[in-house]
């Protein structure tokens, strides 16, 4: 494939982008320019080390390694869940529904891609596992995330709605149904959002780095369709796991609202 | 009968008995306990002790079919749906006790951010009183009503009890205690309860 190569010293022009923007906070006096450099200067970091990592992955072609790879970036995922909640299910909860919810989407949907319609030699070859992998956990995690997040914060605020229907004799089920509808909602909006937009308002990241590389655009596109109903597929099982197994802790057996194990 | 024994929430401590068609008045000062100690007769917090209708234990109904029979009012009634009649599963039933409590027959499709606090209060308890419970435990279902409002409501209730029903009434009016229970329970803060027979 033919495409343009760049230098480390070729990112310097585009890099002074940002001290602009560092530069705008202090004027403006947003106080943003030290979250800015960090956020840089990690973005700079993990990018490089992404890259010498996935060299040695893409070389080995271990199954042992790819896994490894797949378990470590399940872990961030897991805590970026729970960083990302205002109110938090309790730690070992918290982690536990947020890594199996996306064990259960990202690597079912990621499985299926790999052993249906990708069908690399080996299956679990990394340039297509990992790659394929992040994006849908990448996307997987922002639904799950969103979905927990409100119905956390629903589920304090609308709690006396909750209660006087368990109160009348209703089943935990029937009190939360409005609430994880409106989770299940938030969860998918997102992606429903991304799909309606990608082409007209926003050329994908994948796509457009396929197209710099020198493949096809009709090529680009259609392993972009094919990411998206994975993002789909992906964010619908994780956000559905995540909704009912938060509303399944939240609500104890003898269908009373737990609310003492959500902190703040 | 209701039975009470050993029930522990927090600091509370309570054991007592409830017959049927029966008003027990419970009071105290706020913040002393009492809507802690309904919620947990209801089952809707975690608590500690045995507590059986007829003989029969708690734990052994479900806990939706255990709060059809013994049912508790928030003195703040939530609401889940837009509308007050789609708080009701027969709404048509409910009218004649709807009118009963002062509310006008047409305020059925009328949005809950529409209604007053004495609406909602009363609302609240037409609601509950649609269940036919065998147990209700009122937690201060007049406090947000005028005098007349609430002679409405303790007419309906001593109807009800003398149809059976048994009724805790939490209430900071010690006249309205005097009126409906045959019983007064007062709670101290240290969680326990002292009863005063009328």
């Amino acid at each position: 494939m033919n495409y343009i190569h760049l230098t480390y010293s070729d990112l310097i022009l585009p890099a002074l982008l940002v001290v602009m923007d560092g530069a705008l906070s202090i004027v403006l006096r947003l106080r943003l320019e030290r979250q800015l450099a960090i956020a840089t200067l990690r973005m700079v970091l993990q990018l490089i080390l992404v890259g010498y990592v996935l060299t040695f992955l893409f070389a080995a072609v271990s199954p042992l390694w790819t896994a490894l790879a797949a378990f470590i970036m399940f872990l961030f995922a897991s805590r970026e869940i729970v960083a990302r909640q205002k109110r938090r299910l309790p730690s070992i909860w918290g982690y536990g529904l947020g890594a199996a919810c996306m064990l259960l989407a990202a690597g079912t949907v990621t499985m299926f891609a790999l052993l249906t319609q990708l069908r690399p030699d080996p299956w679990y070859h990394p340039r297509y596992a990992l790659p394929l992998l992040g994006m849908i956990l990448g996307n997987t995690m922002t639904g799950i995330s969103l979905g927990l997040d409100v119905l956390t914060n629903s589920l304090v605020r609308e709690r006396a709605a909750v209660e006087a229907c368990l109160a009348l004799g209703g089943t935990r089920y029937q009190a939360l149904l409005p609430i994880m509808r409106d989770a299940l909602r938030s969860g998918f909006m997102p992606i429903i959002n991304s799909m309606a937009a990608v082409g007209l308002v926003s050329l994908p990241g994948m796509m457009t780095g396929q197209i710099l590389a020198g493949v096809e655009p009709v090529d680009a596109v259609k392993y972009q369709l094919l990411i998206m109903f994975l993002i789909a597929g992906g964010t619908g099982l994780g956000t559905l796991a995540a909704v009912v197994g938060g509303a399944r802790l939240l609500i104890d057996n003898r269908h009373r609202l737990r609310l003492d194990r959500v902190s703040t | 009968m209701l039975t009470v024994s050993g029930l522990k929430r927090l600091h509370i401590s309570v054991s007592f008995d409830l017959q049927d068609g029966e008003c027990v008045a419970l009071q105290g000062p706020s913040g002393v306990g009492k809507t802690l100690l309904l919620r947990s007769i209801a089952d809707l917090d975690p608590n500690e002790g045995t507590v059986k209708l007829d003989g029969t234990l708690r734990e052994a109904v479900p806990a939706p079919v255990w709060r059809k029979r013994v049912t508790y009012v928030a003195a703040e009634p939530g609401w889940w749906s837009d509308s007050v009649q789609e708080h009701f599963t027969g709404w048509d039933d409910a009218l004649p006790l709807v009118t009963r409590l002062g509310l006008p027959g047409n305020c059925g499709p009328w949005p809950i951010q529409r209604l007053s606090s004495g609406e909602r209060q009363r609302l609240g308890l037409v609601r509950a009183l649609m269940l036919r419970s065998r147990v209700l435990l009122l937690d201060e279902p007049t406090s947000a009503l005028d005098s007349a409002s609430a002679a409405a409501v303790e007419c309906l209730i001593a109807e009800r009890i003398s149809d059976g029903t048994s009724v805790i009434w939490s209430t900071h009016d010690d006249a309205q205690a005097r009126r409906v229970g045959s019983r007064v329970f007062v709670m101290s803060a240290a969680g326990a309860i002292e009863e005063n027979r009328l």
